[in-house]
């Protein structure tokens, strides 16, 4: 490898790391900010930054597929719930003492079993050992698709694939269910109800 | 292992931690989805980090190129995205039915709407 290589390596982990640490900080806005429309907004720069580094990370079908869904159309579902339910989140009562100690022992517990696990971008981790090479080598000859992405997911793997369309119809006939009848019931005796009591 | 080698599974973990906190310690439930919302989406990085080879290209294959990235991890989470916007649909279409029955979203009001109505039932409430 030359020079020229080495500084793209260099720029490459570096380009990670800041879109790395970004999408930390815009985590904890989310965590700390209270009005719902801002915590969207800091979401939907959180999915672009993921598509960002989904593209660094050389999985550009995912990028695209996290920068429509992620970015776009689960933020637009966010605003139409904010919409329909109001915008501000309430004071916390209870101080976060608790949950903030479970995060720290899961984190820490966590931290503890990557110690293990190989270096960023070691070829020789098993991840590049097993399966992934056969994809790699025959995938194209095989299906005709240069895109081994495409060819795993809609070859390979197509019953994979088959039961996600499974899941997304279930997920719609339930939303659907549940928000076919938006007019609620007998409003005016509830009413009465409440003030004679 | 050193802080450059394990960075990336640092960062995720971090993403994992805050995701789950929000869960967790926040009451307003579309909060508590969005926060689940980042928990999965560091599921994502959690997968895809370790499939990269610095100095490789992505998975398409080409003349002149002879590392690429990993696919396989690509293709779980291209399912992943597709099924978590669908739970994110079903759960916020689930708060705004709650919002309807209850006329709050906050957790903490749900469970003292629901006390008192244990504490003394009306006949038809709306919510029943």
């Amino acid at each position: 490898m030359g020079t020229g290589s080495r500084s793209v390596i260099i720029l490459e982990e570096l380009t990670a790391v800041v879109l790395l640490t970004l999408m930390g900080a815009a985590a904890i806005g989310i965590a700390r900010q209270r009005n719902l429309f801002g915590v969207v907004m800091l979401g939907g720069i959180y999915s672009f930054l993921m598509a960002t580094v989904l593209v660094v990370l050389d999985a550009v079908d995912v990028a695209m597929t996290e920068a429509a869904v992620g970015a776009g159309i689960s933020t637009v579902l966010l605003l139409g719930a904010i919409h329909l339910t109001g915008g501000t989140e309430s004071k916390p009562i209870h101080r976060p003492w608790l949950p903030l100690f479970v995060v720290a022992v899961t984190g820490a517990m966590l931290v503890y079993g990557t110690l293990g696990l190989p270096a960023f971008s070691d070829p020789k981790a098993p991840i590049h050992q097993h399966v992934a090479p056969r994809y790699l080598t025959e995938g194209p000859e095989k299906t005709g698709v240069p895109n081994v992405v495409t060819a795993v997911l809609a070859s390979y793997r197509s019953f994979d694939t088959l039961g996600e369309t499974f899941v997304v119809f279930t997920a719609g006939i339930g939303v659907i269910a549940l928000l076919r009848r938006r007019t609620p019931r007998r409003p005016r005796e509830h009413d009465q109800e409440d003030r004679k009591s | 292992m050193t802080l450059a080698s394990h960075f990336s599974y640092w960062t995720t973990i971090l993403l994992l931690m805050v995701g789950l906190f929000i869960v967790i310690a926040r009451d307003n439930l579309i909060k508590k989805l969005i926060g689940l919302g980042i928990f999965q989406t560091a599921v994502y990085l959690l997968y895809i980090a370790p499939g990269k080879l610095i100095g490789g290209v992505a998975p398409i294959v080409g003349s002149g190129f002879a590392v690429y990235s990993n696919p396989l991890p690509h293709v779980l989470i291209l399912t992943a995205i597709v099924v978590g916007v669908a739970t994110l649909a079903l759960g916020l279409a689930l708060v705004v039915r709650i919002k309807e029955a209850y006329g709050s979203i906050d957790e903490d009001e749900i469970l003292a709407i629901d006390a008192q109505d244990d504490a003394s039932p009306t006949p038809d409430h709306e919510g029943g």
